[in-house]
């Protein structure tokens, strides 16, 4: 076991707070999601650790549930933008042709107009549920991976190995699976922890603007918007959310560093 | 054909190519929904007879290829259409905020341009040690900041406890340009921040390319200070990237002034989009999302233009 640089230590605790948080969420709440207990922006106190919201309700039990949705919908989106981009970038790295030039031009396409503007546009037409964020994050963001996995897998379908598996008679689905995906995982991993940063910032965005997760359930980002007039007069209960966001940010980045040097270094420095 | 103006040409063909297709897919972005448009605009109690007239007033019983032709004339003749909640014709209402965003864009850039390239100088002229470290560590944050988060920061440290500047960033004709500062001081300030970090990182990262380079060293064992060094030689061979590092992060600040200006509650086309959206404004929308990614495909276009004509090896063609 290698010794555990500091910064990755403190990044692992907060992401595993964060993650453990959002996990037994309903168990760790002191009060309900919904819940009215108080008056409007009392402050911290024994009684309510962050103090209360705009209109009366727990902020730590809203950070708590928060957490969850924000959490749960960048994990979501990571997960879809993942597949399909990897897929389809192998795919068109194994087939070529047009299929990989009519894929590749798309992408340019869809990679040209800045994804909060397209996502704006779509959201515009789409009924806002948790689902559709999903899907339109996920697959705006499947464009980047998208090019990645293609990069790496034109290069891997070159090898040897590849061409052995090949004149071996497997078909296109095996070549995909056994020998691109397990020479193409380490570069792909090491982005994950910068997509899964993306769409956490991405979905906190759309809800900070109003067109992400609808009100009475909140991400961080919705619970910005509900305090933000509070800032005005001096309560500082909307940079709760936006701290925690930004630390959550931070803590899988340093995460993810570490995480890349090992791989790495494991490998003799490649 | 001289093979530069010919690269030149194919790119700017291509930019005007990107561009029309992207109003296609942004158009396409709205079709998207398998059901009706004009339910989902008015919601499920909506009475046949909205429908109807929704459905009319947005040319739904048009075939989409022949609507989307219809628009895209419109925009090339400068119509952008009329709103759907408050009549006015789109580009009227857009020509005022475009001026406001620009403005705001403007002394953003004017501010983060020569900071990032002077402190990505510093960062290589002091390259491991703390002053370079610094810089990294604050970039590496800065990129994992929400623009909202360091916005009401600022707000709430700088404009409500010290009472500097204000909280909301309203702006008229009728203010002098010394005003309009005071009032945009804020805003500037975010999206400074938002881009800087970004910026400095390539900066440092372009000049420190060139300074790996072997004309480099032999200025250095010529006993040329390490300023000289920087500013005669790795500096006008790290202007092309320097110059692309600016232009993508200028494309970048398109994206950060809409949240900014939500923020700040500025008159600007971010505020107008974003209210827009809520209000199922699809003409609005539709527009908007045009204007914003023609700067962005043109900053992206430039940067490549740029580039091209800075490569001398282009320039002298065998």
């Amino acid at each position: 076991m290698m010794r555990m640089p500091v910064s990755a230590m403190i990044g692992l605790f907060f992401t595993s707070l964060y993650f453990l948080a959002a996990i037994f969420a309903p168990v760790i709440a002191p009060y309900g999601m919904a819940e009215v207990v108080g008056g409007v922006w009392e402050p911290m106190g024994p009684e309510h650790w962050l103090g209360t919201d705009s209109i009366g309700r727990d902020l730590l039990t809203r950070m708590i549930y928060g957490g969850r949705t924000t959490i749960f919908i960048a994990t979501a989106a990571t997960i879809l933008s993942f597949t399909t981009g990897s897929i389809l970038g192998f795919l068109a790295a194994t087939i070529g042709g047009w299929v990989d030039q009519a894929l590749s031009r798309f992408v340019d396409l869809v990679m040209a107009i800045p994804s909060l503007i397209f996502a704006l546009v779509v959201l515009s037409v789409m009924p806002v549920t948790i689902t559709v964020l999903i899907l339109v994050m996920g697959l705006l963001d499947a464009t980047r991976v998208y090019r990645l996995a293609r990069a790496v897998a034109v290069d891997i379908t070159v090898m040897d190995y590849v061409e052995a598996a090949r004149l071996r008679g497997e078909g296109r689905l095996w070549v995909i699976f056994r020998e691109i995906l397990p020479n193409a995982l380490s570069p792909l991993v090491a982005e994950m922890g910068l997509r899964f940063i993306f769409m956490v910032l991405f979905v906190s965005t759309l809800s900070f603007l109003g067109l992400g997760v609808q009100p009475p359930a909140a991400d961080w980002g919705g619970i910005v918007k509900e305090n933000k007039e509070g800032i005005v007069y001096g309560i500082p209960a909307a940079l709760v959310p936006a701290f925690a966001i930004a630390t959550l940010a931070i803590s899988v980045n340093l995460v993810a560093d570490w995480v890349l040097n090992r791989t790495t270094s494991l490998k003799g420095g490649r | 054909m001289h093979p530069i103006l010919k690269l030149v040409l194919q790119r700017l063909a291509l930019g005007c190519l990107l561009l029309v297709a992207a109003s296609a897919l942004i158009f396409a972005g709205t079709m998207i929904l398998p059901g009706d448009v004009a339910q989902s605009i008015l919601g499920q109690s909506a009475t046949p007879q909205a429908l109807a007239n929704l459905r009319a007033e947005l040319g739904l019983d048009v075939p989409p290829v022949q609507r989307y032709f219809d628009w895209l004339g419109g925009v090339l003749h400068g119509d952008l259409g009329t709103s759907l909640t408050n009549r006015l014709d789109i580009a009227d209402t857009m020509g005022k905020r475009l001026g406001n965003t620009l403005f705001l864009a403007f002394w953003a850039a004017i501010i983060s341009v020569p900071l990032a390239i002077f402190l990505g100088l510093l960062a290589v002229r002091y390259e491991g040690r703390w002053p370079d470290k610094l810089i990294s560590g604050v970039t590496l944050a800065s990129i994992s900041i929400p623009e909202f988060l360091i916005g009401y920061v600022l707000i709430y440290f700088i404009a409500v406890k010290l009472r500097m500047f204000t909280t909301v960033a309203m702006i008229n004709d009728g203010m002098s340009l010394g005003e309009k500062l005071n009032a945009i001081a804020l805003p500037v300030i975010v999206l400074t921040l938002v881009v800087l970090a970004h910026m400095m990182r390539m900066t440092r990262a372009a000049i420190l390319n060139v300074m790996q380079s072997a004309y480099i060293e032999t200025a250095e064992l010529k006993g040329l200070s390490s300023f000289k060094v920087i500013a005669r030689h790795a500096f006008p061979n790290a202007i092309a990237p320097i110059v692309n590092v600016v232009m993508l992060n200028l494309a970048y600040l398109v994206v950060g002034v809409v949240v900014v200006e939500v923020v700040f509650v500025y008159p600007g086309m971010g505020q107008y989009l974003v209210d827009h959206v809520a209000k199922r404004d699809v003409p609005v929308v539709q527009a908007c999302g045009l204007v914003f990614a023609a700067v962005y495909i043109c900053l992206n276009m430039i940067a490549d233009i740029v580039s091209i004509l800075s490569n001398p090896r282009l320039r002298h063609p065998k």
